[in-house]
């Protein structure tokens, strides 16, 4: 079967069985090796790719299903510049705080955690949305997650929006402190709107 | 002359040499390596604990002339000897037709094919006929003797430790002149390394030398092995580490299998094959921790003070030997734990059984006895009425003592220093009483452990190893010779990088000892044709021992550059040791010389250890911790949450502190879900959880927010004063949460991991012993 996709932002086909997992199209079809496979099962997130701006392990998506959708995997976090990479906010932040190790979970926590920046996190001890717990003034920031929140309750709220993916290497500790790194900058416009560079 | 700024580099947290090729997913793993027309392979393996292989039917209807087969004939009709080299030449690299099968999981055949999926229908089409034998499936039936699978009497290797007694009589005399002994038996179970990339090599035979490219370790480990294997002589086969996803032990011996079986189906191919190992099978088939079952009496006189401990250490080492001796030498090591006490006992043995043989895993063997021992002075303490902080204090070795085999601390002790750390860490204990946000009744408790961890290989390990690095100057070529590139400072080392930072701590040490910028070194990456033989990366040794074996080369370096410059006068003083490199480098290459020096490891003085009495300095350091843990436990669900968890480790010097602490809070995590939920269940010697599904490591949701506090005591020869971090971390914290939940409850947990079933359990025969004694009149 022909399957179309929008890949990081550019057209893509391969002529693949629809039933092949998303993750060998990635990897052994369009040669982008930066997603990887840690289990096979859906339960490690190392997969991680956002389908349609959604988050799935490719592990379990079949190539029939992405037909015309766009995916975004690692490779498509940065951004090129004149021939110079920058950086997403989040990517910037694991190397910065210490939050990749071995690094082959790395790929997965990156793409999850872009795609809740760009969803919008806001940041810990944020007035944005103060008003939404007086039951005033709820509005489209009232549903960022870590707004408003202080910052145990954002530290934890991180590691739910987090939990399927898998580290082995760091304790979590250095990476959900990368994660409010990079929803920090987010917050106080260093890093554009949603931490991918514009 | 430019004199070169103060070195700024140790102790600085500079981001990972590696951090963004791993972030922007560049970072190629072994899967992602390009292999144009490389072949797959797939293993075929036994699915019985223990038998004799009678043959390997091949289905016919499978198309055999589309892949390749691979047995054990293969292997001798080469030269080679089917065998893993490591300590004895004990386990084959494929069990031979008429052979024994030693464990579920063994491999039996390998085959090669164009795809995966055609590999794998192969392996499926291979079928073992295997006569079935009476299987061993636990430590206790070992030791019973009545299916003989090592010797007689099933024991791999047994250790004696003696302290202030000659016989055991007068070990016994002590413990009854005591005024209280502790009596406990403790189990732990197996544990999975759950690296996130599981295990993979390729393989393929090309300018007459076998080439094996792979996730590992230990790269000479697997040199010597093939050596053997392949029947090769030294410059014959080149083995090279790819980036690494985790190891934490699980690929210091395990690679040699796979490298075996790579090589042998790349060289009947004809073409390279890739062996990239499924979760299930990485699961089953590789090495986990050891598990053990440790019985210990610690008998104190009346004021509290120790008189003697016997403790009696039993680890399954599985089908064979593999590490286990070592395993079990370093848990015998610190069975005593870091406490004075005159008279000390320790008996180790370890038992041939039909699980898959047991292996390193960060600890190696230390987690074991510190669960143990750890227990047993919160035991002390319980019985004793004392804080159980207060009674670490009043115990904890110091330094001027001796430890369990005779060896006086002298330096770098941080006993008061972790311990005064955890006591203005702690704060109010928590509530007993609350209920959880499901409205479920919990019950809180809090817990603390003192441990240590001898850092290097034991007792004179390093000396027999003597572990060589150099460092060499780099002359920039092409493009970059023509740019003016300043020349680079290469590190060369077989110590692998697998997350825990060696490339950027020796970047670091580099810098520092030579007085350069950190961009200016360049760590390569280990190839065996490329760089000494530094030993293993293991026992916490890379960066106390690799580092300083890296240290003292840049030095020698520094010293010989400056003497180069001072040696040309006025004319030469100006230049930067780097233009001095490039003039002295160019000088010897005209002369078809390298500027390189090569350092070989000398252990400090006064290391002196004897393998036959198990006496003397059994480690030439120790690192030091202390950890405390708030737990709830649900009395609902009996599930048990880490609330807080701190724990505080002497590391000597942190080179990077956020690299340090990196690998204490991913060590912590892993005591900590070996503590509470981690566990590889056995079912007829079989892996019956050889998934992630159900053999579960703890999420982002389930790990606690970590405090990590370092304190460092400087070690005198250790890089900068650093000493062995990377296994520390993993020998405490089980024991905490253990003295935690039995704070919370009232009952004692001995056998981990302390899982809902168990605290049921407990709790159940807790309140049926408090009805009965109710219904005392």
């Amino acid at each position: 079967m022909k399957v179309t996709l929008t890949l990081n932002g550019q057209e893509a086909a391969v002529e693949v069985p629809p039933w092949r997992r998303l993750l060998d199209v990635l990897r052994d079809d369009l040669s982008l090796t930066g997603t990887k496979e840690g289990c096979g099962e859906g339960e490690c997130g190392a997969c991680t790719v956002l389908l349609d701006g959604e988050p799935v392990n490719s592990c379990l998506v079949a190539a029939g299903q992405c037909d015309g959708r766009a995916v975004t995997t690692v490779e498509g976090l940065a951004t090129h510049r004149r021939g110079e990479e920058i950086l997403h906010a989040v990517q910037r932040q694991l190397v910065a705080c210490g939050g990749a190790q071995c690094g082959i979970c790395t790929p997965g926590i990156a793409v999850c955690a872009a795609h809740l920046l760009e969803r919008g996190l806001g940041a810990p001890g944020d007035g944005a949305n103060d008003g939404a717990s007086d039951g005033a003034g709820v509005g489209a920031q009232a549903a960022l997650p870590l707004a408003g929140k202080s910052e145990a309750e954002a530290r934890a709220a991180v590691r739910e929006l987090l939990a399927g993916n898998i580290c082995r290497c760091t304790g979590y500790q250095l990476v959900v402190e990368a994660v409010l790194a990079a929803a920090r900058e987010v917050a106080d416009g260093d890093a554009g709107a949603t931490g991918r560079p514009s | 002359m430019v004199q070169a700024p103060p070195a700024p580099w140790i102790g600085a947290s500079l981001p990972r040499v590696d951090g963004i090729s791993k972030v922007t997913g560049r970072a190629r793993y072994l899967d992602d390596l390009p292999a144009a027309g490389a072949w797959h392979g797939a293993t075929v393996r036994s699915d019985i604990a223990h038998g004799v292989l009678e043959a390997l039917d091949f289905d016919p209807a499978f198309d055999w002339s589309s892949v390749v087969v691979v047995t054990a004939a293969d292997i001798a009709a080469q030269g080679g000897h089917n065998v893993i080299r490591l300590i004895q030449d004990d386990q084959p690299a494929l069990v031979p037709v008429g052979g024994k099968v030693m464990h579920a999981h063994e491999p039996l055949a390998l085959v090669a094919a164009p795809s995966r999926a055609l590999a794998r229908a192969a392996a499926a089409a291979v079928r073992p006929r295997i006569q079935p034998l009476p299987a061993v499936l636990s430590a206790k039936d070992a030791l019973a003797g009545s299916v003989a699978l090592h010797g007689t009497d099933n024991v791999f290797k047994s250790f004696l430790i003696r302290k202030g007694h000659r016989e055991d009589a007068e070990l016994e005399r002590a413990l009854a002149s005591a005024a209280l002994v502790i009596e406990g038996e403790y189990t732990t179970s197996p544990q999975e390394q759950m690296y996130i990339e599981p295990q993979a090599m390729m393989s393929s035979w090309h300018d007459g030398r076998c080439h094996i490219v792979g996730s590992m370790q230990c790269p000479y480990y697997v040199h010597k092995a093939m050596k053997t294997l392949l029947a090769c002589k030294d410059d014959e086969v080149v083995i090279s580490q790819s980036v690494t996803g985790g190891g934490f032990g699980g690929k210091e011996e395990y690679p040699s299998m796979i490298a075996a079986h790579a090589a042998l189906l790349a060289r009947k191919a004809g073409r390279a094959v890739k062996l990239v190992y499924d979760r299930d099978e990485d699961i089953a088939a590789t090495t986990k921790r050891h598990p053990a079952w440790i019985r210990h009496r610690l008998g104190v006189d009346a004021s509290g003070e120790p008189v003697a401990i016997d403790v009696d250490v039993v680890m399954d080492g599985g089908a064979y030997l593999t590490l286990s001796q070592v395993v079990l030498s370093r848990g015998v090591l610190h069975a005593a734990g870091p406490y004075r006490c005159p008279v000390v006992r320790v008996r180790g043995r370890v038992v041939a059984t039909n699980h898959p043989p047991h292996g390193a895993f960060r600890g190696f063997g230390a987690p074991q006895t510190t669960f143990a021992y750890e227990r047993q002075m919160d035991k002390l303490a319980r019985a004793r009425g004392e804080d159980p902080l207060a009674l670490r204090k009043r115990l904890a070795l110091r330094s001027g003592d001796t430890t369990a085999t005779g060896q006086a601390l002298t330096f770098s002790v941080g006993t008061d220093a972790v311990l005064a750390a955890i006591e203005r860490a702690a704060g109010p204990p928590p509530q007993r009483a609350g209920r959880s946000l499901a409205g479920s009744p919990l019950r809180r408790g809090r817990g603390v452990c003192f441990y240590f961890h001898g850092a290097g290989f034991t007792g004179s390990g390093e000396a027999r190893l003597a572990g060589r690095a150099a460092v060499a100057v780099v002359l920039p070529s092409g493009a970059e010779a023509a740019s003016a590139a300043p020349v680079r400072f290469e590190v060369r080392s077989s110590s692998t990088d697998i997350g825990q930072g060696s490339i950027t701590m020796f970047s670091q040490i580099a810098a520092a000892s030579l007085g350069c910028d950190p961009q200016l070194v360049r760590v390569i990456d280990p190839t065996t044709d490329k760089v000494p033989d530094s030993g293993p990366t293991v026992a916490s040794r890379t960066c106390m021992v690799v580092g300083r074996v890296v240290e003292q080369a840049c030095r020698t370096l520094r010293g010989r550059l400056e003497a180069w410059r001072a040696a040309r006068g006025p004319a030469a003083e100006s230049l930067s040791l780097p233009e001095v490199a490039a003039a002295m480098a160019r000088e010897l290459a005209s002369d078809g010389k390298e500027l390189v020096e090569l350092v070989q490891y000398e252990p400090p003085p006064g290391i002196v250890w004897d393998d036959d009495s198990y006496t003397g300095s059994a480690y030439p350091v120790y690192g030091w911790a202390a950890c405390l843990v708030d737990v709830a436990v649900d009395l609902d669900t009996y599930e048990v949450s880490v609330l807080r968890c701190v724990q505080a480790v002497d590391v000597g010097k942190a080179i990077n502190p956020v690299i340090v602490r990196g690998q204490i809070e991913g060590g912590t995590l892993q005591a900590l879900g070996w503590a509470l939920i981690e566990n590889v269940i056995y079912k007829d010697g079989k892996v019956a959880n050889a998934n992630m599904t159900n053999c579960i490591v703890p999420t982002f949701a389930d790990a606690p927010e970590l405090e990590t506090v370092l304190v460092e005591e400087p070690y005198p020869y250790g890089p900068g004063g650093a000493k062995g971090v990377g296994e520390i971390p993993m020998d405490g914290p089980a024991a905490a949460v253990a003295n935690a939940v039995e704070d919370a409850l009232g009952c004692a947990f001995d056998s981990l991991p302390i899982s809902p079933e168990k605290i049921a359990t407990a709790l159940r025969q807790a309140s049926a012993r408090s009805d009965g004694k109710a219904g005392v009149p």
